[in-house]
């Protein structure tokens, strides 16, 4: 058993966990991070890498439009990793009246926030991709949307970290956390080894929500399997990220691969759990179904690979970000809901702000633990 | 604690060697230096060193590399290549079109 004692302790090595790590090392903050795998084990490498403004909710929107505005465009020269960002707009592709009506709903709530997104339809979705086959009838245009490589962005975001001097233990498993007089200030880990630290960010995904417990917190999260399909490297065809309102995502990346992602939704009826990381026989087909009608031109490709990984879903959609109110000492970032590749820096970043006592450059306000909290007082008073 | 869990052990000045400019991965063309370089960055496994450089990631799926890269990672942290764990083998086994994988039909 060993004793580490640091400024922050940071449960989970991934893009929140660490580009906390680093902007807390460019404070001065001394920072110990624990790892239950390896770097970067879960979502964080296991997304699309979509950088992605529209198609958010309105309350998590400012994060996401902050990482795209301030951080990712500066992130090849900060990190000395090339995340191979590329903001070359975002293409939703639908084929009928509901498919038009989810894509209006989406600029509307993205109109509101004053980002620019456009309908496009008939000749105009193939005048920006001449790919897309002709029986899809309605586009969602984003031109600020884009897409990096969640792969070299996780682990430059470590490797810079490290560097800086953040200590990362991996194969750390954590099992408890401790309050020492009413402040949350000791991590137990399956080892043996103690971690103190007088603030304490719990990135760890989903499987924060079993840490957090052990303090008395919880958020209703809960994981979704999701998989994903690898094709051959093509030629450069497109350089924008495709969607479709049947649920795909994906794009080409800077190798020349095809990365597409989607779920049946069928996952946990036939038993598939994040705890077994395996491809579902399913989904991988579904994926190249739905991609082959809508993009007819990548049928010929062949699939290399296929991975799968698991979404923290959040019962309302957004994370929980930042600090509890009636217990000091904790930051939480938990439930990403699958899109919390892209605000991950800015989250970070903002809890890094929290860390040192700072006021946050984005306001998290609406992403608060409490939103919860209010709910169980609620019902509890007029039950 | 595991030595290799421990991400700051110190592994001194990189230096360079006479092979540096071979190819191992040959499907990604990746060399021999351009791996040494990763685990002086930190990747301490060969799913990091993967991500971050892509051995493996290419049409054979490191049928071909995977040992010499697992050799190369333990050398450069002085422990035996038995240490590292391989990468993750996934599904298909051979490429497959895209057109093929999707049309799939139920059985009788």
């Amino acid at each position: 058993m060993s004793v580490k004692i640091a400024d922050v302790i940071i449960i989970g090595s991934g893009i929140v966990g660490s580009s906390a790590a680093y902007y807390c090392r460019k404070k001065g903050l001394s920072v110990i991070v624990l790892e239950a795998e390896i770097i970067g084990h879960g979502g964080s490498s296991r997304n699309g890498g979509g950088v992605r403004q529209s198609g958010r909710d309105a309350r998590e929107l400012p994060l996401a439009m902050y990482a795209v505005k301030h951080i990712w465009p500066n992130l090849k020269e900060e990190l000395g990793v090339d995340p191979e960002y590329m903001q070359k707009g975002y293409l939703v592709c639908g084929y009928n009246e509901e498919h038009k009506r989810g894509i209006e709903n989406r600029i509307k709530v993205a109109a509101a926030a004053g980002i620019e997104m456009t309908l496009l339809q008939g000749k105009d979705i193939q005048e920006v991709n001449p790919y897309v086959s002709e029986h899809v009838t309605c586009a969602g245009w984003t031109p600020s949307d884009g897409s990096a490589n969640p792969l070299t962005a996780t682990l430059g975001f470590y490797k810079r970290a490290r560097e800086l001097g953040a200590q990362y233990y991996t194969h750390e498993v954590v099992v408890k956390l401790q309050i020492v007089r009413g402040s949350v200030k000791r991590v137990l880990t399956e080892k043996g080894n103690v971690y103190e630290g007088s603030q304490i960010i719990v990135a760890a995904g989903y499987e924060g929500r079993n840490i957090i417990k052990t303090v008395g917190l919880d958020v209703p999260v809960y994981p979704r399997l999701v998989d994903v399909i690898i094709t051959e490297a093509a030629a450069p065809m497109f350089d924008h990220m495709i969607g479709g309102m049947s649920g795909f995502y994906g794009h080409q990346t800077n190798h020349g691969s095809f990365v597409f992602g989607n779920s049946t939704g069928r996952e946990q009826t036939l038993g598939c759990y994040a705890d077994k990381l395996y491809s579902t026989a399913y989904n991988p087909a579904f994926i190249c179904n739905t991609v082959g009608v809508d993009i007819p031109a990548l049928k010929p490709l062949k699939i290399i690979r296929t991975w799968s990984g698991w979404i923290d879903m959040c019962t309302d959609g957004v994370p929980v970000i930042g600090e509890v109110k009636d217990l000091p000492g904790v930051i939480l970032d938990i439930g990403s809901t699958g899109h919390g590749f892209c605000p991950g820096p800015a989250v970070g970043q903002t809890l890094a702000e929290i860390a040192n006592g700072e006021e946050t450059s984005v306001d998290i306000s609406k992403l608060a633990y409490e939103r919860f909290d209010y709910a169980t007082k609620s019902k509890k008073y007029y039950a | 604690m595991r030595k290799l869990d421990d991400r700051n052990i110190d592994l001194g000045e990189i230096i360079p060697e006479l092979d540096d400019h071979i190819i191992i991965c040959r499907c990604e063309e990746i060399t021999k230096g351009e791996i040494r370089e990763a685990v002086h960055m930190g990747m301490f496994t060969m799913t990091e060193v993967k991500r971050l450089l892509r051995p493996g990631m290419g049409l054979c799926q490191g049928q071909t590399c995977s040992r010499y890269v697992r050799n190369i990672i333990a050398k450069e942290l002085g422990v035996s290549p038995l240490e590292i764990e391989d990468n993750v083998a996934r599904p298909p086994m051979r490429p497959i079109e895209l057109q093929v994988f999707g049309n799939e039909v139920e059985s009788e």
